[in-house]
């Protein structure tokens, strides 16, 4: 399984480089290309795939693929139970995938709890964590910016509780305004935010928000679906109490994600769901549980899903998360600049437009070309962007868009990429005749 | 699909047949399409169970309003029975083959809520019963 960290791209580093800083992010951008089977299939019309909607899922590396067909092609078998020697490597991986996802993240393994998805692990926390620390009167504290995944089940929550939801503001490009958080931060018992809107790319500003809601008492779960997969993360330095975040967005598979807890708070919380797997002892009338992770484990895990999970971690530590963060940025400066030419044609870019603050995502309009349109027809031309309202309804209400389209970059993306995409938006223009 | 954005779809898109509201109308309804936020308003005017006029509303893709836009060309003149037997085919004859599945949704939601309309009032809307 191991043998992955040293991937073709790392063993390929030219030793001579005499290249500029750019022609080698160009290279390393192309040996990590080849690790993609996708990325080689044209699209049924010919087309070079240009994907260029990782914010909604990540495309998967060869070794990931190849750690799925490993278990349960050499050693499928549950966990956790056996005394077989398969069973024992099934345990064995799927705990070491665990060891992995705490060093990527900088937790200790046991903080690392398996979850199908980032949606999961914030309703875990709602329920398991909300239901018994929050009371009428306390309040819960969001941004604008964020996704359904970390609102609705806040709404739920405050009407279960009657705790109230408050919402730190941002401006028009989508960036957080800070100046009333002393007043929102009030009576707040818990903050939630996202990372990364997956909206507009906006960074959130955490360094700010943590240090303060930890001095108003409260606990800070950080909605990490964009963020653990483009910026180099530690979860202890950044001091968060939650951090959530999904496989298949950094390059793993569907259906495995993790909750990281601090240990304190996840050694106090109920269960959430109950069963197998997530007990100590069990009586007919009374259990005593596991302790975390496990006691938060119900039932059979997501086993190949992990160990592939784990894996996808691997590739990217392999990269370098300070390369793909660099490399992003650096991609997002190019479409933003490229995107800027057609402005005097009627196109609207949203969100902030320094890539600093910007983690690889662009929201744009043109004319009036609805943003299904503009997708159907980069569609044709193999470019795959997203349209619609991504998931935060209350934001586009807010801005007053109905829909956008949102392209949004990783580690496979290359300027050509942002090339096509700016020839897709030609032809729409030349079809829509604006 | 490379074809499917023809002049006549993007004439409706641009200038949407009978668009608008009526003042005084015998039946409307409304839907919308939440995965793209396209959103259509249908309101007819009847006389002795005949469409008499009929105007639409809302916002969208080029598919969803252009859609409706023809269907509401169709519709003037006609038996409210026979609207509320429109068939699928009629949208597809009107916006061209080769819509991907993906895209069916925009197309056939004038249709949904022209029926919705139609049924809602041939057959009673419940909160009438």
């Amino acid at each position: 399984m191991t043998q992955i960290a040293a991937s073709a791209f790392d063993r390929a580093r030219p030793e001579r480089s005499r290249r500029t800083q750019g022609d080698e992010d160009r290279a390393k951008t192309q040996r990590i290309i080849a690790d993609f089977p996708i990325l080689a299939r044209p699209t049924s019309r010919g087309k070079r795939l240009v994907y260029l909607d990782s914010a909604a899922t990540s495309q998967k590396p060869r070794a990931v693929i190849q750690a799925l067909v490993d278990y349960y092609e050499q050693y499928n078998a549950n966990i956790h139970r056996g005394v077989y020697e398969i069973a024992a490597r099934a345990t064995e991986e799927f705990e070491q995938a665990r060891v992995k996802l705490a060093r990527f993240i900088g937790a200790d393994t046991p903080e690392v709890i398996w979850v199908r998805n980032t949606t999961e692990a914030i309703n875990l926390v709602a329920y398991s964590w909300g239901s018994g620390n929050l009371k009428r009167g306390d309040a819960i504290l969001l941004t604008e910016l964020e996704h359904h995944s970390d609102l609705v089940p806040w709404q739920l929550l405050a009407e279960r509780t009657g705790a109230e939801l408050r919402f730190i503001p941002v401006d028009d490009r989508g960036i957080h305004v800070l100046d009333d958080l002393d007043r929102l931060l009030d009576g707040c018992k818990l903050v939630a935010i996202g990372h990364v809107s997956n909206t507009l790319g906006t960074i959130a500003p955490l360094e700010t928000i943590i240090p303060r809601a930890h001095a108003a008492g409260a606990v800070v779960l950080i909605d990490g679906a964009q963020g653990a997969p483009h910026l180099p993360l530690d979860v202890k330095a950044l001091d968060a109490d939650f951090y959530t975040f999904s496989g298949h967005k950094m390059l793993g598979p569907t259906g495995i994600g993790v909750l990281y807890g601090k240990r304190a708070l996840l050694e106090a919380m109920p269960p959430f769901f109950s069963g197998g797997d997530m007990i100590r002892k069990v009586e007919y009338a009374h259990t005593t549980f596991n302790e975390p992770p496990r006691k938060f484990e119900a039932g059979t895990s997501n086993i190949a899903d992990a160990i592939a999970f784990g894996v996808a971690t691997e590739y990217l530590q392999a990269a370098g998360m300070e390369w793909v963060r660099g490399h992003e940025r650096q991609l997002t400066g190019y479409a933003l600049e490229r995107l800027a030419q057609f402005e005097s044609r009627g196109l609207a870019i949203y969100g902030p437009r320094d890539p600093a603050r910007i983690s690889g995502v662009i929201s744009f309009n043109f004319a009036d070309i609805h943003a299904h349109d503009l997708a159907s027809i980069l569609d044709t031309e193999g470019v795959c962007v997203r349209a619609g309202h991504h998931c935060t309804m209350p934001l586009m209400d807010k801005m007053g868009w109905p829909a956008t389209a949102r392209a949004s970059f990783y580690i496979y993306n290359t300027e050509a990429d942002i090339d096509v995409l700016c020839d897709g938006i030609e032809k729409a223009g030349r079809v829509f005749g604006v | 699909m490379d074809d499917f954005y023809r002049d006549y779809i993007l004439d409706h898109y641009r200038n949407p047949r009978n668009f608008g509201t009526l003042e005084k109308s015998d039946v409307e309804a409304e839907d919308l399409n939440p995965l793209c936020g396209d959103q259509i308003r249908m309101q007819l005017q009847l006389d002795d169970g005949v469409v008499k006029d009929v105007r639409f509303s809302g916002q969208g893709c080029a598919i969803s309003q252009a859609s409706a836009s023809m269907l509401t060309e169709m519709v003037k003149g006609k038996k409210l029975s026979d609207v509320a037997r429109l068939s699928k085919d009629v949208v597809l004859e009107n916006v061209g083959i080769g819509i991907s599945p993906t895209r069916m949704k925009c197309a056939m939601l004038g249709l949904r809520v022209l029926k919705s309309a139609a049924i809602g009032e041939l057959a009673g809307w419940p909160d009438e019963e």
